[in-house]
């Protein structure tokens, strides 16, 4: 049998100004997975890419393996000891409200305090001048369970008014 | 009840914030390895009252593999050459496509395997489409990664099982190459139902 319904909405915000950052903070251990779905365009730089911070954790503790096609070539790169995850690499965030640029980020076992957090984000801007669709696998080198994530254009723009983040927990039996 | 969620969307739009959850996304079942490795995972006696099934995992092999190896997947204990995927693959320097007909199972996540850094652990989701149908092929979708700070791949994978149709009541997860106990301490997977 069923254990019961899960994937439950724990926060969301729609940027209602110009903003630089978002933090979901106090994020509760009682799920195991958490998805994180995102939705806009930046303020006004063209082509910042999608990145996040879990627990104020500014250090070189995270690294990125990514896969890509622009619509004309399909590419794959890598980060090594980086500050910060990459929700997105090839795609650029775009600056025009025509332009949207669409998250899902799958925090995997963020509550557990054995493993090294897996993060595995998908990625797409549809036109503009950085389109593309991209898979990425994030690790971040820290056993502690996530209870803050930290989103933010980089390296430098704002998210533009309407920028959409919600934050879904998902419970396992 | 119709009332009920329409209550729960009203309060969640006057609270500035969301909607309760809804009923349509269900777990069904976790397996965690416990010290002794495992050999493979199985959720067995699948309900047949949803639409869809997703598996949300994550794994480390007990095993000294250390790159571009896979666990695979069954279902209902069906071992003959009924399966077939296709996979496009990062591996961090380049992107590669490949696909093998007429095979015994589905390749499966990426595994890190016991010589890679301590404490990685790779990650999939795996959603399966009309499980209860009795009348199509089944196809499988993987999104599935494994990063060690230097290395990994990520991966976007289908698979098909063309067996005579048949609803899916139980998925097998297993290692490969013969190993006895290679699904690692710790590794989990969930089973999730979602209606339709």
């Amino acid at each position: 049998m069923a254990a019961g319904s899960t994937y439950t909405p724990i926060a969301t915000t729609t940027i209602g100004s110009t903003t630089a950052s978002y933090t979901f903070s106090s994020i509760p251990s009682t799920y195991t997975d958490l998805v994180l779905i995102c939705s806009g365009y930046g303020a006004s730089v063209d082509g910042n890419v999608f990145v996040c911070q879990v627990n104020g954790d500014t250090g070189t503790n995270y690294s990125t393996t990514r896969l890509s096609g622009n619509g004309t070539t399909a590419s794959s790169g890598r980060r090594t000891s980086v500050t910060r995850a990459f929700l997105s690499d090839a795609s650029g965030l775009p600056n025009s409200s025509s332009q949207i640029s669409n998250y899902i980020v799958n925090f995997m076992n963020y509550s557990n305090t054995t493993t090294y957090k897996t993060i595995i984000s998908r990625a797409n801007v549809a036109s503009g001048t950085y389109p593309a669709t991209e898979a990425l696998v994030n690790l971040w080198r820290n056993t502690a369970a996530i209870n803050e994530i930290k989103v933010f254009p980089d390296p430098s723009e704002n998210f533009a008014a309407g920028f959409t983040l919600t934050l879904y927990g998902i419970a396992a039996a | 009840m119709w009332w009920a969620r329409l209550l729960n969307i009203i309060s969640g739009l006057l609270a500035g914030g969301v909607a309760a959850s809804t009923t349509s996304y269900e777990s069904i079942a976790t397996v965690t390895v416990g010290s002794g490795n495992a050999a493979s995972i199985d959720f067995t006696s699948i309900p047949q009252t949803f639409k869809h099934l997703q598996i949300r995992g994550i794994m480390r092999g007990s095993a000294s593999t250390t790159s571009n190896d896979q666990v695979r997947i069954r279902f209902n204990d069906d071992s003959a050459n009924n399966y077939a995927y296709h996979m496009l693959l990062g591996s961090g320097s380049a992107a590669t496509a490949s696909g093998t007909a007429t095979q015994s199972q589905i390749i499966g996540m990426q595994i890190v395997g016991s010589g890679s850094t301590a404490n990685v652990f790779g990650a999939s989701v795996t959603d399966i489409l009309d499980y209860t149908s009795t009348t199509k092929n089944k196809t499988v979708r993987i999104l599935d990664g494994q990063d060690t700070n230097g290395a990994g791949y990520v991966v976007f994978q289908s698979g098909l099982w063309f067996k005579t149709p048949e609803a899916i009541t139980k998925v097998s997860i297993f290692y490969p190459n013969g190993s006895t106990a290679g699904i690692g301490q710790y590794s989990s997977f969930a089973l999730y139902g979602i209606k339709g």
